[in-house]
């Protein structure tokens, strides 16, 4: 007897080519694809095409979704991952990592190529002007283009990711609420909010884009908005310090940084959803790790002592325009620098023990040279805090970290250097909410007694480059500032050993490798 | 001068007795590997098949650790230990001394003798080189045959999927891993076999490999008088100790290096561990051979503790293990047999879809728990280990359940559901 093969068909039809529905699905974003190139080259221009383009990117995105998992059970999905040329800094990789770093030069330096005039735009800005008008009755600026393609592709990328992911609930809830926060708060509202509440003058309206990932904040024509901007500014104004100091502490105490950087903001939402495919390019190694630290704290200081700068600047310019003035500013940085030179020397036999020596010394160093500098400035009646003009330093940061770091870089080598880079190297939210993550919150990764069998998919598909294994394999839980809580290492371990938890116990860190000796675990503290 | 230390075999068993060693003294450590210079987890080597990942990702240490820990790695094949004498010679000849030499060979793959055993295409998966040939042996095929219903059976089984490649999959027993699982569990196992279109042919040996022309394989014969033709089969039919060349020194072997409850073998300054090992006396209720991660680590650290001269007995303490069928989970804790003693009660629970299910056992006159098998549910071990320690009463462990439930945030709990079954029909257990 002859075993009939064709009953052993093919389920996995990614290694398999395309099937129907995905052919269709590319099909239909090849379509969109050509209606934006008729839009960019001025060929012809009608706002149905713009509809074409949604319309024929949405389905044919959400079809080759379809297609592509439709006969995979629901589980991990990581086959061929390290085989592809998109996935494997191949060809496909370089190729799209130079589209999307030319894209952030166009878009930032060059956004008249995309057809931005104000006397009437022309290309791919026109071709977003009928959606512009509608929501917030404005022509279209290449800012209004970026914010579109951008939330439509946390969108779409975002069904990807949670159908790639059906059985993991975590997984599906914290993609929901990247791609709810994404449309409502950082793309329709504030375009709704410029229609219904048009303000003499123009601020920020992203709430949940706060400072100092937003360093505008501070900027004299945000505030001077504000201030003008009548209750939707005060609101603006009161959340925008708000969300620094008193809401944005407490949610990282109860849930840990993750409801921020996984759950909410929109670079890590981009991440989590675009950059998927791309999570495992991350650098894992030691010397990475201490990169990122020396990287992101500098920023951290940078974007701060820029900041105070640049209202200082402010005051001492305008003497009587704000409620505050040069000296009162000056006091109360003084005072707030003061009280946390305090808790760093009080408690830095308790809270700060884990903390590298180094470490804990730059810091106090460089909370005590804040100090000194805004007591000098105020003392000397001078102008620049940091002996130079506050606005120039304040633009270098801009081009240097706001654009180039985060855009060109942050975006444009997902395919090549992993989709996190910005949020691990560079973001100063990301090192504010870590720093609390380490120091006060309740979110840590615990693991799962001596289940670890150290095969390191838990390390590979973090794309904030922890090695997760390193504390897994030892029993140790994980409590790493940079970990933005997207739950992939505990979704891809494939013995239950990780689980990300918000609780009141305290983290065990376990004695030796074996931590299970002698029928019990050997617990330090 | 520092005391010479030679470790032969970089798996996880010989790598933590290194470390372990040179946590606790200033010896001389050389680990002889001919698989790898680096230690790399064994357990990943599915991954790497599948494209999860690369050999690199599964280094659980960086490169530069071994330096920095003055762990010597040398790639080389021993050939001959001169244990009467202290030292070993290298396939390239070279005579290395040692006051302590610790064995930790690991296993291979078994053959049983089957005609055509050695061809082109028919292969074991044990190690890298495996891989490798594994790697070679499948590409651009259509069909595969794996034989052995054992966890690195069901593995290769996977693997193969993800190439698209259709598999045979032959198994002695008649239902998968029934010689370990209770009936339900492996019902379970089965059902998702055959949910994932592989040919599962139960209660099926191979018989014969015949080859192509070219020594290929072309098909295999089962007992059950079947012709497959195939271009790839995969013995997968359990793993012995790798001990040949232990074979002919004067150290002591039976099926594996026989050693006391401090992994010395009968040469006072020779030891062994992990998957190579055969205890004289087993402690109670465990078998002879250990072929698992953590016995291999458990292994490792004790061996050390002896060798830097801290008396050290192996106490492994409570069974656990783990694996992963598909997209299937599997933790148990404790000992649960396939079949239950004569003392023994046990419940079973599966939910509607029948994609989850727990097992939990406990002694018939003490009502103790005594262990826990659960499929598709994540369980801490820290509980079940404090349940099995102080041997508490069953309808205690039901109603606590929840604190052993160690699934993702926002997975749907099962405990009321279980409970309410568990109390239906052992309503008898909840007033002792």
């Amino acid at each position: 007897m002859e075993f009939d093969m064709s009953l052993s068909v093919a389920n996995h039809p990614s290694s398999e080519g395309l099937n129907a529905k995905m052919k269709i699905g590319v099909a239909l974003v090849t379509i969109s694809f050509i209606s934006i190139i008729i839009g960019l080259f001025n060929q012809f221009y009608h706002p149905v095409l713009l509809v074409v383009f949604f319309v024929t990117v949405s389905i044919g995105s959400i079809l080759y979704t379809k297609g592509l998992y439709q006969n995979t059970t629901a589980g991990v999905k990581n086959n061929g991952v390290m085989f592809k040329s998109l996935t494997n800094r191949g060809l496909w990789a370089w190729v799209l990592g130079i589209v999307l770093t030319a894209f952030y030069v166009i878009l930032y330096w060059y956004p008249q190529y995309l057809g931005l005039n104000e006397k009437g735009n022309t290309g791919l800005v026109r071709f977003f002007d009928p959606l512009s008008y509608l929501l917030n009755g404005k022509q279209a600026s290449q800012w209004f283009v970026y914010g579109t393609f951008y939330t439509l592709a946390i969108l779409l990328l975002g069904i990807k990711f949670m159908y790639k992911n059906r059985h993991s609930k975590y997984q599906i809830f914290r993609t929901a609420s990247i791609m709810f926060f994404q449309t409502a708060f950082a793309f329709l509202i504030p375009e709704l909010l410029e229609k219904f509440n048009p303000t003499p003058q123009y601020f920020t309206k992203d709430i949940k884009n706060m400072w100092p990932l937003n360093f505008y904040f501070t900027d004299q024509w945000n505030i001077d908005g504000m201030l003008s901007g009548g209750n939707l500014g005060a609101f603006m104004l009161v959340m925008g310090i708000a969300m620094i100091f008193i809401i944005s502490p407490i949610l990282t105490y109860f849930y840990g940084k993750r409801w921020y950087c996984s759950w909410v903001c929109g670079c890590g939402g981009l991440a989590e959803t675009a950059g998927d495919p791309f999570r495992h390019l991350s650098d894992k190694s030691t010397t990475a790790w201490k990169i990122e630290r020396w990287m992101v704290y500098i920023v951290l200081v940078l974007v701060t002592i820029i900041s105070i700068a640049v209202l200082f600047t402010m005051f001492y310019d305008n003497p009587a325009k704000y409620w505050l003035n040069k000296t009162s500013f000056s006091y109360m940085v003084i005072v707030f620098f003061g009280i946390l030179t305090a808790i760093l020397l009080i408690k830095r036999k308790t809270v700060f023990k884990d903390f590298d020596r180094k470490a804990y010394i730059i810091a106090l160093a460089v909370i005590v040279f804040t100090i000194v500098c805004i007591t000098n400035v105020l003392m000397s009646n001078g102008r620049n805090v940091l002996f130079m003009d506050a606005g120039t330093l304040r633009q270098w940061y801009g081009f240097f970290i706001g654009s180039i770091f985060s855009g060109v870089i942050g975006v444009g080598f997902y395919p090549l250097m992993g989709t996190r880079v910005w949020c691990r190297f560079g973001c100063p939210m990301a090192a504010i909410l870590g720093l609390q993550q380490k120091l006060f919150s309740r979110f840590r990764i615990t693991t799962n007694g001596s289940q670890c069998i150290s095969c390191g998919n838990c390390s590979t598909y973090c794309e904030m480059g922890i090695d997760v294994r390193a504390y897994a394999q030892r029993g140790e839980d994980i409590v790493r500032a940079s970990c933005v809580g997207c739950g992939v290492c505990s979704n891809v371990c494939p013995r239950g050993v990780l689980k990300l938890e918000n609780g009141p116990q305290k983290t065990k860190k376990l004695n030796g490798p074996v931590q299970y000796v002698n029928g019990v675990f050997e617990v330090t503290e | 001068m520092a005391k010479k230390v030679i470790i032969i075999g970089n798996g996880i068993a010989g790598i933590t007795c290194a470390r372990h060693i040179r946590k606790q003294s200033d010896f001389h450590i050389t680990v002889i590997s001919s698989e790898t210079k680096y230690f790399y987890s064994r357990t990943a080597l599915m991954y790497i098949y599948m494209g999860h990942m690369k050999q690199e990702h599964t280094k659980p240490y960086e490169d530069h650790f071994w330096e920095k820990n003055r762990i010597n790695l040398l790639q080389a094949y021993v050939q001959k230990i001169v244990a009467t004498q202290n030292f070993i010679v290298l396939d390239n000849g070279i005579k290395m001394e040692y006051d302590y030499l610790v064995l930790a060979t690991g296993s291979k793959s078994n053959k049983f003798g089957w005609p055509g055993q050695d061809l082109i295409g028919v292969q074991g998966l044990y190690n890298l080189q495996d891989v490798q040939r594994m790697q070679e042996n499948t590409i651009g095929i259509k069909h595969a045959v794996v034989v052995g219903g054992g966890l690195i059976g069901i593995e290769t089984v996977e693997m193969l999927l993800s190439r698209n490649i259709a598999v045979t999959f032959l198994i002695r027993e008649k239902s998968f891993w029934n010689n370990i699982l209770p009936a339900e569990e492996s019902l379970m196992i089965n059902k998702l076999i055959k949910h994932h279109k592989i040919n599962l042919q139960l209660a099926t040996e191979l018989k014969e490999i015949k080859p192509d022309g070219n020594g290929k394989v072309s098909s295999v014969i089962t007992n059950t008088r079947q012709e497959i033709k195939c271009e790839f089969v995969a013995l997968t039919v359990g793993v012995s100790p790798n001990i040949a060349f232990v074979k002919e020194s004067e150290i002591e072997t039976d099926k594996g290096i026989l050693v006391n409850n401090n992994f010395q073998t009968n040469i006072e300054n020779v030891f062994a561990v992990g998957d190579c090992v055969q205890f004289k006396s087993p402690i109670e209720g465990r078998k002879p051979i250990e072929q698992v991660w953590y016995t291999g680590k458990m292994h490792g650290e004790t061996a050390a503790k002896n060798i830097v001269g801290t008396k050290a007995d192996y106490q492994p303490g409570h069974w656990f293990n783990s694996a992963k069928f598909f997209d299937l989970e599997y933790q148990t804790y404790g000992l649960i047999p396939a079949e239950k003693g004569e003392n023994d009660e046990w419940f079973w629970w599966q939910d509607a879809k029948g994609e989850k299910g727990v097992r939990i056992m406990w002694d018939k006159t003490t009502h103790a728990f005594k262990g826990i098998n659960s499929l598709g549910i994540r369980i801490k071990h820290e509980v079940c280990n404090d349940w099995l320690n102080e041997k508490t009463k069953i309808h205690a462990v039901v109603k606590d359940f929840k604190k052993a439930n160690f699934d993702p945030e926002f997975f749907k709990k099962f405990e009321k559901e279980f409970e309410a079954a568990f109390l239906k029909e052992h309503h008898y257990l909840q007033k002792v």
